[in-house]
């Protein structure tokens, strides 16, 4: 379980990140919505330690991230596997190497185990035969589940993912979106997803904060986001048509 | 000032949070190939024709009965192992492996994959900027050592060629006078600079922010800084170890 606690975050005098606290449980989707440039990728860093918030903490099972030292917050991310936006593949690496990075560094394990739990995670993804391809001879799709198996490949307590349907079609958006779900309940982590994809709210959404112009105005599930009478949120899901149709059915 | 501050920090932490050993004797042996082997072409050809244009105009400059031919390339010698070699070298270096290092940094920056690293725990500067100095440090003084015997050889086979003076008087005169020092003061030019250059890219890389603008910018300052720390380096290291020349 991740606790935040009274974030807030400034950057050059601009408050970005207004006292947010959320709770995100272990085996569910825990999703941070919002429109763009709310300050959920911010909140998603905060919550990694890739950026320092100002004020609140971030605790892990009980363990404060914030302001643990160095020894213990390398503990914590090691626990942690990220997807992010662009998949953040190592350009020189091939498919098996991005894979296997984690393993290499942080593991002793012997070649041919790390070989077996690369290919297994790869498998995971449905990603077979593409060990020895570089990231820029696959498709967008498949850098993204290229970075899910990286991810999940260390066996994390934590997965946080940065906008996984961010610039792919539906049917591969859905496919990462049922990815992430599965793997959530397999391994029964704490997997906290930022997005502002509706599909993959309604689809994978078990719990949900939603934040405007850096403030949290909402939090629930998917079944109670229809019912919800916050003005901010109801413009934000029913922004498009087919949602709106969808509201009045 | 605030700079310098960051650039301090950042220096000191390639030395915590260290990996295990093993995990960085092939990333060095990786830049070792990157950042040496991959430049001697290039200073080779610079290098020799150093040689050989020092040589030309040292000899149309010294031209007096009252100055012996060997002179000349008594001069070339010590150009070369005083200033020519290890500083020309570095701004060769600053351009080819400096760029490099900034873009490869600066791109890794805006594609996250350094936050990557963050987040699996491993503390991305000493993972990735230590092996390029350590490599750097390594490979420089080799490429300096390079460029001295290709320099002082080119000016040989230019003066056999072209006749400004006999290739015995070229072989007597880089004899003449010969202070080992000289040598060594190259070698301590050469690990500075290697360990100059490196470090600067790798910070002006590290911490490129926005896209690809900014990391053309970051490459082009890597160069710019690490060209005025080398000549302000030189300035020091001459200054402070010239004297040692004369004992």
């Amino acid at each position: 379980m991740i606790e935040v606690h009274n974030i807030s975050k400034s950057f050059d005098g601009k408050q970005i990140l207004f006292d947010i606290s959320a709770t995100f449980e272990k085996g569910k989707n825990n999703m941070i919505i919002g429109a763009s440039g709310t300050g959920k990728s911010v909140l998603l860093k905060c919550i990694v330690g890739l950026i320092k918030p100002e004020e609140g903490r971030v605790d892990f099972d009980k363990r404060d991230f914030t302001r643990a030292n160095k020894e213990l917050q390398t503990q914590i991310r090691r626990e942690m596997g990220m997807l992010f936006q662009g998949g953040a593949l190592f350009d020189s690496s091939t498919v098996e190497q991005n894979v296997m990075f984690p393993l290499d560094v942080l593991t002793k394990m012997p070649y041919e185990e790390k070989l077996e739990r690369v290919n297994f995670c790869l498998e995971r993804v449905g990603l077979e035969n593409v060990n020895k391809k570089m990231p820029s001879e696959i498709s967008g799709g498949m850098k993204k589940r290229v970075g899910i198996a990286r991810a999940i490949v260390n066996q994390p307590n934590y997965l946080f993912c940065d906008e996984p349907n961010s610039g792919l079609d539906p049917q591969t958006s859905i496919r990462i979106d049922n990815l992430i779900n599965d793997i959530t309940k397999e391994y029964n982590i704490t997997t906290v997803v930022v997005s502002h994809d509706m599909n993959s709210v309604i689809e994978m959404g078990d719990n949900i904060i939603f934040i405007h112009e850096g403030q949290k105005k909402w939090d629930g599930s998917k079944d109670d986001i229809a019912e919800s009478d916050v003005q901010e949120l109801n413009d934000f899901v029913f922004a498009s048509k087919m949602m709106k149709v969808m509201k009045n059915r | 000032m605030k700079s310098l501050g960051k650039f301090i920090i950042f220096v000191g932490q390639l030395f915590v949070r260290r990996e295990s050993f093993r995990t960085y004797i092939k990333l060095i042996f990786d830049e070792c190939v990157k950042v040496g082997y991959n430049s001697v072409f290039i200073v080779a050809i610079v290098s020799a024709f150093i040689g050989a244009v020092t040589t030309v105009q040292t000899a149309y400059n010294l031209i007096s009965p009252l100055i012996a031919d060997p002179i000349i390339a008594l001069v070339v010698r010590d150009m070369t192992l005083l200033e020519l070699a290890p500083t020309i070298t570095a701004i060769v270096y600053a351009g080819k492996v400096g760029s490099n290092l900034a873009g490869e940094l600066g791109t890794m920056r805006i594609t996250e994959q350094i936050d990557a690293l963050e987040v699996m725990g491993i503390n991305a500067t000493s993972y990735l900027v230590l092996p390029k100095i350590i490599g750097s440090v390594i490979m420089f003084p080799l490429l300096v050592i390079l460029a001295a015997f290709i320099s002082i050889y080119g000016g040989y086979l230019t003066a056999m060629f072209t006749g400004v003076i006999s290739g015995t008087d070229y072989i007597l005169g880089i004899q003449m006078d010969f202070i080992p020092f000289q040598v060594t003061f190259a070698l301590i030019k050469a690990v500075t600079y290697g360990f100059l250059v490196a470090s600067i890219s790798s910070y002006k890389g590290f911490f490129t922010v926005g896209g690809a603008l900014e990391v053309g910018k970051s490459s082009t300052g890597a160069v710019t800084s690490s060209c005025i720390a080398i000549l302000v380096a030189d300035f020091l290291l001459a200054y402070l170890l010239a004297p040692l020349l004369t004992l």
